[in-house]
């Protein structure tokens, strides 16, 4: 029978997991659980619930550094943060939607434990460059703890790297340190109206190679753009390709100024301000134009960035579908048609070609138990990474299968 | 400091580990003779030295994996070294180890500029990144103030910084692609020229893993679009709290600026004396604020911290009026370890990272220990992250001075953890803090850590006797001790 356990203190938390570990059971680690179907299905007989551990400890403005425990609202802390006018400045993505989740649910330790990142990536790295460090009960039923609260430390082994995008593989952790930045004074988004995608790929490589410090490059397709909430990127009646500049008022000013300049042989342009902004990043980070869909798979493909347009052409020859680029072309949204395989086929010989990786964010449980959900690795690395859970979690008791069959 | 024992009998095989090197790499590669072996005898750290068993020094991946595995199977330990810049003794040698050297990687494989990015071999310099890519306007941000000798292996073994990180980020965060060979030979690439590989962050962990997992043999790193302009402020203050809050009010106005340096007085006259950078003598503390970007941005963000500097009490304000002067700022802080090496025969750089705002009481503690151990300080301080840099005077050929500053500095760091702090900000763990890592980790957590390196090495032949203080086997750290048929506590709620 399945429980669910749900302890209050990190010894309960041992407990729980010693005694998978001596009856030979596993869990099923989760806190809001809106990405539950967003790797591997878990091959566990049991949930272990880590909700109790929630609420920001720590949260020094002025030092740039934020506490929280592992299962704290994403929206609690964004809040937070907002009234001293800071942020989490890897623009954590809700996917609640798109995995057909309520919105505004996710965690910090869910965002960091799936490493994810918004647009502005490119600028300020993804989840796993602002953990500044965790307390965690492995595997092994062991509390540890690893990283500190302050940016510079090079202090042994950095495994709040490892910790993150391990999808809860390794160790459950129950408190987590992240730095946070400033918000920006101000936002203006260019917009480039009708480019195509091998067009809109140049652009973007020019404006990030410009010294205007662009802090998101995003082409909407034709039919992604219609989808936009924003009128002005909806009712352009063809592809959008959206460059983002934040920063002080004058030099945003200046700044979009200098873009425009540079984009101008690619299209018509536009331009949206600070508000519309926050709104067209937030659904490029959501991969918002794809929740309404019908549940069918979405894959996610980072990628190098000039090679975006000629990956994307590759998988589309292949198998119906729609898509959209940020991080300047290097990350590719994919939303396909559905078919036995979810498109792995020919998604994985498009990454087999061009480099980069790619990850089935969602699809039915089915497929996602048929064909690997992460990129597949060579035989050596598998079996690196196979030692690397195996270090922390040697009895496979934490989420095992959320990435690879056997890990 | 103790090193392992050596192993006698890879000390009596070293005649026959020679001969089977020379199957591997060129002749010309194997250093044997005491002579040419004194110069790798230690790095950065020069308080160490130890002669290596053999030098090699590979000029292909496949050479390093054939020595690797020869390493391996004959149980050889094995020392990897870039070029030997190391503060904290990461490439010191040991008695029965190979050195590994790989300065003979010093080709720049790869500049792509459609995808912002450099692949290197391991042994090309730091500056020669940028040097690479400069002509088209981009550079490599972080700068180690040894950039100049330092290599990018080296850089991403020790995850180095340098004073733009505050903005930049350090290697750990500009990294896209590492080929590492692992000491059974195997060769393994991780990443490429994309963001955030697939499956385990196996290049986030490798970053600072200081020799300990695998030898770099090729690094891609992320290059950025040069800013347009950099201006700096030349602030002096009366009293180190002072500047500290400055510092704090920067930040809190919203402000990240490319580089926040700070120097106390012993730090600022002995650069002054040096360099002539035109540094206020009277000032207590010294803050170098460095703005770039756009021309307009700049000018706006330099205008709010002038006056933020003189709502903190600042004493002297120049703003840099030319790069010519803006470097000259610079000069003095980037030359202030040798200028400190000047006033003093010897000098012990420390490298703690402490929470900002706890910046006066550290200085007023490192004060009083000063006194306590009759050793002069300077201090600089990458104040934007609270990374301290205390450099600890004293003479080598005065009996008891060396240990009087090891001392000193281990207290120093102690005290930076104990006020929220950590041992290391950037120098790395090596064989300096070695022992001190028990002040910051409990037995599990450093335990956890060296389960990491089973995974890589489990004979633990990789640079042994860094960073952790006690050599457990992997075998012992893999046991798992369980207790089967015990109850299911009742006290956990479940539902």
């Amino acid at each position: 029978m399945t429980e669910t356990l749900k302890p209050e203190t990190p010894d309960q938390l041992c407990e729980a997991v010693r005694w998978a570990a001596a009856a030979e059971e596993a869990f099923e680690v989760l806190a809001a659980g809106t990405k539950r179907s967003f790797g591997r299905p878990v091959e566990a007989g049991h949930r272990l619930d880590l909700g109790v551990f929630a609420g920001i400890g720590l949260y020094e403005a002025e030092e740039l550094v934020l506490a929280a425990g592992a299962a704290t609202p994403l929206a609690e802390i964004e809040a937070a943060l907002a009234d001293k006018r800071q942020r989490l400045e890897f623009e954590p993505p809700d996917l609640g939607p798109l995995l057909g989740a309520a919105p505004r649910l996710g965690t910090i330790g869910g965002a960091i434990a799936c490493n994810l990142a918004g647009p502005r990536r490119i600028k300020a790295g993804a989840a796993r460059d602002h953990v500044l460090g965790f307390n965690a009960v492995s595997g092994r039923g062991e509390i540890f703890k690893s990283g500190g609260r302050v940016v510079k430390n090079v202090t042994g082994f950095d495994l709040s790297k490892l910790m993150a995008g391990s999808f809860g593989t390794l160790a459950v952790m129950t408190e987590v340190t992240v730095k946070v930045l400033p918000v920006a004074e101000e936002t203006r988004t260019v917009l480039v109206l009708g480019a195509d995608d091998a067009a809109a790929g140049k652009a973007m490589s020019a404006a990030l190679g410009a010294p205007s410090d662009v802090s998101g490059a995003a082409h909407l397709t034709a039919p992604v753009a219609s989808a936009s909430g924003i009128e002005r990127v909806a009712g352009a009646g063809g592809a959008v390709t959206a460059l983002r500049l934040e920063g002080p008022a004058p030099s945003v000013k200046v700044r979009a100024r200098a873009i425009g300049d540079l984009m101008k042989n690619f299209g018509e342009l536009d331009e949206l301000g600070s508000a519309d902004s926050a709104v067209l990043w937030r659904e490029v980070g959501n991969a918002t134009f794809f929740a309404g869909d019908d549940g069918g798979p979405v894959w996610r493909l980072s990628v190098p960035p000039a090679a975006g347009a000629r990956v994307a052409a590759h998988i589309l020859d292949g198998i119906e579908g729609k898509v959209f680029y940020d991080w300047g072309g290097g990350l590719m949204w994919l939303a396909l048609a559905p078919t036995d395989d979810g498109g792995h086929g020919v998604v994985r010989s498009a990454t087999a070609q061009h480099g980069g990786h790619a990850t089935l964010v969602r699809a039915a449980a089915g497929v996602r138990t048929r064909v690997p959900v992460f990129e597949p690795q060579p035989a050596p690395l598998a079996a690196l990474t196979k030692r690397v859970k195996e270090g922390f979690d040697p009895l496979a008791v934490l989420n095992p299968g959320r990435m690879v069959a056997g890990v | 400091m103790l090193m392992p024992e050596p192993d006698g009998q890879v000390l009596a095989r070293r005649g026959d580990i020679v001969a089977a090197l020379r199957a591997m790499v060129l002749r010309e590669s194997i250093i044997v003779d005491e002579d040419e072996l004194r110069v790798y005898e230690s790095d950065g750290l020069t308080a160490y030295r130890q002669l290596p068993l053999i030098v090699v020094l590979p000029e292909t991946t496949e050479q390093v994996s054939r020595v690797l595995a020869y390493c391996h199977q004959a149980g050889v330990k094995v020392v990897p070294r870039g070029a030997g810049t190391s503060l904290s003794g990461g490439a010191l040698p040991l008695a029965d180890a190979i050195t590994l050297g790989l300065g003979k990687f010093n080709r720049i494989l790869d500049i792509d500029f459609a995808n912002r990015c450099v692949a290197a071999q391991p042994g090309v310099t730091n500056l020669a990144i940028t040097q690479a890519v400069e002509g088209e306007g981009f550079y490599y941000a972080p700068d180690p103030s040894s950039q100049i000798a330092c290599t990018i292996g080296g850089n991403v073994a020790e995850n180095a910084g340098g004073v733009h990180c505050l903005k930049y980020g350090l290697t750990t965060n500009n990294v896209l692609g590492v080929e590492m060979v692992l000491m059974t030979g195997e060769v393994m690439r991780f990443g490429g020229k994309h963001l955030d590989s697939g499956g385990y962050d196996l290049i986030g962990l490798i970053t600072g893993s200081e020799g300990l997992l695998g030898v770099i043999t090729e690094v891609t790193v992320r290059i950025l679009r040069s800013p347009e302009t950099a201006r700096a402020l030349l602030i002096g203050f009366p009293s180190n709290e002072a500047a500290g809050d400055c510092v704090a009010a920067v930040i809190a106005a919203g402000i990240i600026p490319a580089g926040m340096e700070m120097m106390d007085k012993p730090a600022i006259h002995a650069a002054e004396d040096f360099v002539q950078a035109g540094y206020p003598l009277d000032a207590e503390a010294l803050l170098i604020v460095e703005l770039d970007g756009p021309e307009a941005e700049v000018a706006y963000l330099i205008e709010t911290v002038e006056e933020i500097a003189r709502d903190n009490g600042a004493l002297t304000l120049r703003v840099s009026q030319s790069e010519d002067e803006r470097e000259r700022f610079w000069a003095g802080r980037k030359a202030a370890f040798p200028a400190v090496g000047r006033i003093s025969p010897d000098y012990y750089c420390m490298d703690g990272t402490i929470p900002r705002h706890k910046l006066p009481v550290v200085l007023n503690r490192i004060r009083q220990l000063s006194a306590r151990y009759g050793l002069r300080v300077a201090n600089v301080f990458h104040a934007g992250d609270g990374n301290l840099h205390p450099l600890i005077l004293y003479d080598a050929n005065e009996p008891g001075e060396l240990e009087g500053a090891e001392e000193f500095g281990a207290d120093i760091l102690r005290l930076c953890v104990e006020v929220g702090g950590v041992l290391t900000g950037e120098h790395g763990v090596g064989v300096e803090k070695r022992d001190l890592m028990g002040v910051m980790f409990t037995e599990v957590d450093l335990k956890q850590q060296q389960r990491v390196k089973c995974a890589f090495d489990p004979d633990g032949l990789l640079n042994p006797g860094k960073v952790y203080p006690t050599l457990h086997r992997c075998a012992e750290l893999g046991r798992v001790h369980i207790q089967r048929g015990q109850t299911r506590f009742p006290d956990i709620p479940r539902f």
